[in-house]
């Protein structure tokens, strides 16, 4: 493979990657305060319709941005709504929420567009553009070419990874997180409301899928089509599991899937070793891969203890 | 706490829920500006108004009846299988190759090697993850999304190379032989004298499906097996204790749970399309989520509610040709009808209950 060829794969997959990453790290705040969360699929779509819907109307990508977060976050709200305040099943919750904003995003886009799930195209005003890092054009191509030239969100996503785990590891609100998620009993006995931390982590959830959403709709692409998400919710599920609810290694899970999906991107078949590898292959790879760590052959990933449970106070 | 009698419980909470999304559903329509009455009137004649409606909302019934037992069938053991998509996936593709198979002389033999052969590869399908969760603890839920996922992968990869016929540019099978095309219900109407739309898709599955029910209801209610996948669904501990081997029930449940999913593929791929397509559940397995939880995971109710929301398929598709509400509108009812009857149940059931112990304690006083 060319030197060049190599810079633009790896280049795809940073862009590939960041709404895995983003979308993950939500997953990973949520989980870890004892939420499941199969709904990040719908909140990056609602917030991927939001944000392009938003950002087009009023021309500026920061307005889109901001109600894209603003709808991923009511969404949020309603997942604890149901799983905290009255103690539903998260995972139908979550099921339900991923319905609805496949539902709702094609029904107001018609209402609005006139046009059923899509927004029109959004010009360079409405959309974050790449920025040129200083030096680009003098540091050589790996500067130039990686490094530089990517949106705004991107640095932004890459800056929540230590961001993450310096919040979860060493912050008191982040042992308070954790506890919540591993034992919940405990906290509420040195006076802490669980409910509290566990809305507080949705609400940071909300937040990071709805990042992730303007990421698709208004960086990665220039407006909102129908079921842009295409997945990547459950993707970001299988690399957090991946990445046994560790933020550090939510960025090595994402970029190696953001890499399997920007090589299927490019070659529609691929020789490895004279036999040719079919793209739906690579497709699957992420999913099959989480399969196998979730088996536990190869190290096992331990979920919080108390994830998926809710919490009923002592009488 | 008041506990609701069990009559309030089955039929109160669930109409409920359900007239809490249909009033939510209403405002939907009414903020996107039409008239929810004559969304709700375009919807009734367009599903129950001819033979042609009933026809294509016993059909949408079929699949959905299909799907809700096998979540239904999961639940009971305490199994949250949301992988039926892809065992249905992967059953269209056994029905697929059952039908391709032989130069098929009457639907009569097809019919119950269609079967097989689609339950065959619903249940395996549903194996690896089931016999993960059992054996190794993976959470079935993840495990099962990501056997959607790549049912998906795996039917996109054969369908675009070693099960396409030469020649052919479609991602699709070659059409399956005459002897394979399943009687309709207008053909099994007719030697009656009735008369039933010749478009509509509903066939002899229906028949399938309603049997399905019974068969359901037998297992779960009056069979030695039915008890211990409903004992260990209520207590893993419990169950343990009076003997009862926790992996091989998981397993022999969602094995049901998986061939139940694959079923569904009769009705669609060997009763409709004749043909395996890409994508050929559309979302059915999810809604089969929806069916159960309005059914209360009981084969009658499962019954009902396959049928209800056959109606909302058949109505809302209707809804997208006659007026400028589109389809997806179903997908949001659906989503309502999830969130009300599975995630925020107790919001209904709660007051209900609080309702019902202060009417027990005036007529006491």
């Amino acid at each position: 493979m060319e030197f060049l060829t190599l810079l633009q794969v790896l280049d795809s997959t940073v862009r590939l990657a960041i709404p895995l990453l983003l979308a993950c790290l939500a997953g990973l705040f949520s989980e870890r305060a004892g939420i499941f969360d199969i709904g990040l699929e719908g909140k990056m779509l609602i917030a991927a319709f939001f944000s392009a819907a938003v950002a087009y109307v009023s021309g500026s990508a920061c307005v889109g941005l901001l109600a894209g977060i603003a709808s991923s976050m009511l969404l949020s709200g309603l997942h604890g709504l149901a799983s905290i305040t009255f103690r539903g099943n998260q995972l139908i919750s979550g099921v339900a929420i991923n319905f609805l904003a496949a539902g709702l995003t094609v029904l107001i886009a018609a209402d609005w567009f006139q046009e059923a799930g899509r927004t029109p195209s959004l010009g360079s005003g409405a959309r974050f553009v790449p920025i040129d890092l200083p030096f680009a054009d003098s540091l050589g191509p790996v500067y130039g070419e990686l490094v530089s030239g990517h949106t705004i969100l991107v640095y932004l996503a890459f800056l929540c990874v230590p961001v993450s785990w310096w919040v979860l590891y060493r912050t008191r609100f982040g042992l308070r997180l954790r506890a919540v998620g591993e034992n919940p009993e405990a906290v509420d006995t040195a006076g802490i409301s669980v409910p509290g931390m566990r809305f507080a982590a949705l609400a940071i959830c909300g937040v990071l899928c709805g990042v992730a959403g303007a990421y698709l709709s208004t960086a990665l692409q220039a407006g909102f089509v129908k079921d842009m998400t295409a997945g990547r919710g459950y993707i970001a599920l299988a690399a957090l599991i991946f990445a046994k609810w560790r933020p550090w290694y939510a960025l090595w899970a994402t970029l190696l899937f953001g890499l399997l999906q920007a090589v299927a991107l490019r070659y529609q078949t691929l020789e490895l070793g004279g036999i040719a590898v079919p793209t739906q292959l690579m497709d699957a790879a992420p999913y099959i891969l989480t399969v196998v760590i979730l088996a536990g052959f190869v190290g096992k990933a331990i979920p919080p203890k108390s994830g998926g449970v809710p919490y009923v106070k002592e009488r | 706490m008041d506990r609701l009698p069990g009559w309030a419980d089955a039929v109160l909470v669930p109409l409920v829920s359900l007239l809490l999304a249909a009033i939510l559903s209403a405002l939907v329509i009414l903020a996107i500006g039409e008239s929810p009455v004559e969304a709700l009137r375009i919807m009734i004649t367009g599903a129950f108004g001819s033979t042609y409606g009933w026809g294509y909302t016993l059909y949408y019934a079929t699949t959905f009846m299909f799907t809700g037992l096998a979540f239904a069938v999961a639940s009971h053991a305490g199994m949250f299988n949301i992988g039926a998509e892809g065992q249905a996936m992967l059953g269209g593709l056994g029905v697929a190759l059952v039908c391709l198979a032989l130069p098929w002389p009457h639907w009569a033999l097809a019919l119950p090697a269609a079967l097989v052969g689609g339950a065959m590869f619903g249940a395996l399908w549903a194996l690896i993850p089931a016999w993960l969760q059992a054996t190794r603890g993976s959470h079935i839920v993840i495990t099962t999304i990501m056997f959607n996922l790549i049912a998906a992968a795996l039917l996109n990869y054969l369908l675009g190379g070693v099960l396409r016929p030469a020649g052919s540019v479609e991602s699709a099978t070659a059409r399956f032989p005459e002897g394979a095309t399943l009687p309709t219900l207008h053909d099994m109407l007719a030697p009656f004298g009735i008369s039933f739309s010749k478009a509509a898709p509903v066939n002899i599955s229906l028949f399938v499906a309603v049997f399905a029910c019974l068969f359901v209801w037998v297992l779960i209610w009056r069979t030695r097996l039915g008890y211990e996948i409903r004992a260990l669904g209520y207590s893993q501990t419990a169950s343990r204790y009076a003997g009862i081997g926790p992996v091989r029930i998981v397993v022999v449940a969602m094995l049901i749970s998986g061939g139940l999913a694959g079923l569904m593929a009769v009705n669609v791929v060997m009763g409709e399309a004749e043909r395996l397509l890409l994508n050929p559940t559309e979302g059915a397995g999810f809604i089969g989520i929806a069916v159960a939880l309005m059914g209360r995971n009981h084969p009658l109710g499962v019954f009902l509610a396959a049928i209800l929301f056959g109606f909302l398929y058949q109505g809302g598709g209707e809804l997208g040709l006659w007026t400028s509400i589109p389809r997806e509108l179903i997908v949001v009812i659906q989503a309502l009808v999830i969130l009300f009857t599975g995630a925020l149940d107790n919001m209904v059931r709660m007051p209900m209950e609080r309702a019902y112990g202060a009417m027990r304690r005036r007529r006491k006083a």
